[in-house]
């Protein structure tokens, strides 16, 4: 009896707790496809705030997804030798590195993007581009993609297999691609779900380094918070939910697979 | 298949950054075709000495490393085609057991068909037909044993290279695999390196044994030379059991506190000497004339045989081994009997 009072306890709190953070979203979500939110529900439903939203933000939601992909791709190209570096030839240079990396972590967004801007604010190409906001995404999402796969390679004999594929023949290129790379696939994979949620949600930095022409999905979303009325800044917000959800459902996934396979061992 | 080259060291050793020398100077020359055991207890520099002969570890600047008389010494590993098995054995997760073994094969890119031919070579010469298309995680540990063994063997190394390939096995297991990869051997007829701390495969295995200890050679002999000859009392004692007498010497016989052991073939002077004596090499007998005597302490029943203690015969407990249908029990006073040239005097 007791038990069953104290599941039941557990349990609405669980759901008060949920409902808490979940209402609010469904609520700005619902309000995307109002007619008119001072009228509620009962002015009908529409799909027009999110018609308009794609007129006048499509560029926005192309743009941030153009960067994360850019993002992932340089993080994947220094991350995994850095992470694979790490561990196997961990050294007093190496233990800098991993905390000079994930010094921007700690300091606010919107510091680093200063620095940034003092430092390469006179390369005005490079300042225009989208290029200088992967920069700064790279700065703040490098960290995740190298903790991921340096704690894959650091739970597997990595140096072992590698000098099992170099008895048999393979070069430095060639063990790193068929042995290290497949060895550290899970650690890449969960970095890789991280780096481009991260890209796609990231405001602070990003805020201080685009220009009026390198508006990406979050800036987008403040300015039509700031400029626009609400049922087109929450129809925006809906857009922006149908493309991080699946991410962040793939990272679960994907956090799931990578546990289970290291029990199993 | 082809028999492998000849190895020679000279004057090979290992320093590590920290100072530790892991391996001092060392020379070794193996025949084409011969299996050499390292030999010793963990630390002893086996491994580090096998490592350099993969190239997996630089020497220090001096060593000379042949094979076949060239010069391999600044060679990179993946350029010497050696086989190597490691214990762990370092298969690759990702790949099934027949691309595990085509591996060597598909980097020398031999032509598919070969490949092919090959693997079904290897996978039947060590019996594992039917694990060709298994993942490596879907394996026990004999069979990984098999499928490492298997890959090292299909580039036709010139040398093969196991470094403590049995030790994750369980006893039993570890036994069968002996066998079988002794035959193996035998069959190829390659030049193998093989590193290990246990006695039995050393024995088992090897034409000649290298002892080592502390990054040095302490004997390098045929299992029987290395058991009956030893060089030193750290060989007597590492390999196999081995009681040690110590007394003085004089007229030709060992005086011990409990009698006296003749030894007709030593003739140089007297003095205080140490002599190996292997437990299978005592004979009890009665009392009466015996000239060496002992009291036994305790007996443990080993199934086979039975194991004796003897005190009161030398300064240390004396191990005995006694035919398992003797009813001797403890407390009984034995006379000793032993063949002088089973007395084997070690050097200091």
């Amino acid at each position: 009896m007791a038990n069953r009072l104290a599941f039941s306890l557990a349990l609405s709190l669980t759901v008060l707790t949920a409902a808490f953070l979940a209402v609010p979203a469904l609520m700005s979500m619902l309000a995307g496809v109002t007619q008119v939110y001072a009228r509620g529900i009962s002015s009908g439903l529409t799909t027009d705030w999110i018609v308009e939203v794609w007129r006048l933000y499509s560029d926005t939601i192309w743009r941030s997804i153009a960067i994360a992909l850019m993002t992932l791709a340089v993080t994947l190209l220094i991350g995994v030798p850095l992470a694979y570096t790490f561990v196997v030839r961990p050294s007093a240079l190496t233990r800098a590195i991993n905390e000079l990396m994930t010094l921007p972590l700690a300091v606010p967004g919107l510091a680093v993007a200063l620095a940034m801007l003092q430092l390469y604010g006179g390369f005005s190409e490079f300042r225009r581009s989208s290029l200088f906001i992967v920069a700064g995404h790279v700065i703040f999402t490098l960290p995740f993609m190298v903790r991921a796969v340096a704690a894959t390679l650091a739970a597997i004999d990595i140096r072992t297999l590698e000098e099992g594929a170099a008895s048999l023949g393979a070069g430095p290129l060639r063990r790193f691609l068929d042995v290290v790379v497949p060895a550290a696939m899970p650690g890449i994979l969960a970095g890789a779900l991280m780096v481009v949620t991260l890209s796609i949600g990231e405001f602070n930095l990003t805020w201080m380094l685009h220009t009026p022409l390198t508006k990406t999905l979050p800036v987008g979303l403040a300015d039509s918070y700031a400029s626009m009325r609400l049922e087109i800044a929450s129809a925006y917000t809906l857009v922006f939910f149908i493309m991080i959800v699946p991410l962040l459902i793939a990272m679960q996934l994907a956090a799931r697979a990578t546990s289970r396979k290291a029990t199993s061992r | 298949m082809s028999s492998g080259i000849r190895l020679e060291l000279n004057g090979i050793a290992k320093t590590f950054p920290d100072g530790t020398q892991a391996l001092k100077p060392t020379a070794l020359d193996v025949a084409q075709g011969e299996t050499v055991v390292f030999l010793g207890p963990s630390g002893c520099g086996k491994t580090t000495c096998l490592r350099i002969i993969a190239g997996l570890e630089q020497p220090d600047p001096g060593g000379r490393l042949l094979f076949d008389g060239q010069d391999m010494t600044g060679v990179e590993i993946e350029h010497r085609n050696v086989g190597m098995v490691f214990q762990s054995y370092a298969l690759f997760p990702n790949m099934t057991v027949s691309e595990n073994i085509g591996y060597g094969l598909k980097i020398r890119k031999v032509p598919p068909a070969d490949k092919a031919r090959r693997i079904a070579e290897m996978l039947a010469l060590c019996g594992i037909e039917a694990l060709a298309e298994r993942r490596i995680d879907q394996l026990s540990g004999g069979q990984r044993q098999r499928v490492a063994l298997a890959r090292a063997v299909a580039i036709r190394p010139r040398i093969l290279l196991l470094d403590e390939p049995l030790t994750a096995l369980d006893a039993a297991l570890r036994e069968r695999l002996r066998t079988e990869l002794d035959q193996l051997l035998r069959a190829l007829g390659i030049t193998t390196v093989y590193v290990t701390h246990d006695q039995s495969e050393a024995m088992g295995l090897g034409d000649r044994i290298v002892v080592m200890k502390q990054g040095s050679i302490a004997q390098i002999g045929t299992p029987r030379e290395v058991y009956f000859e030893p060089a030193s009392r750290f060989v007597a004692e590492f390999i196999g059991a081995a009681n040690v007498l110590e007394g003085e010497l004089s007229d030709g016989a060992l005086v011990l506190p409990g009698g006296r052991l003749s030894m007709p073939q030593v003739t140089i002077g007297a003095g205080r000497v140490s002599v190996m004596l292997r437990p299978e090499a005592v004979q009890l007998c009665a009392t009466d004339g015996a000239s060496w005597q002992g009291h036994v302490q305790s007996i443990s029943f080993l199934g086979d045989r039975q194991r004796a203690t003897i005190t009161g015969a030398a300064d240390q407990p004396l191990i005995v081994e006694v035919p398992n249908l003797s009813s001797l029990k403890a407390g009984d006073r034995v006379g000793l009997l032993v063949d002088p040239a089973a007395l084997r005097l070690l050097p200091d």
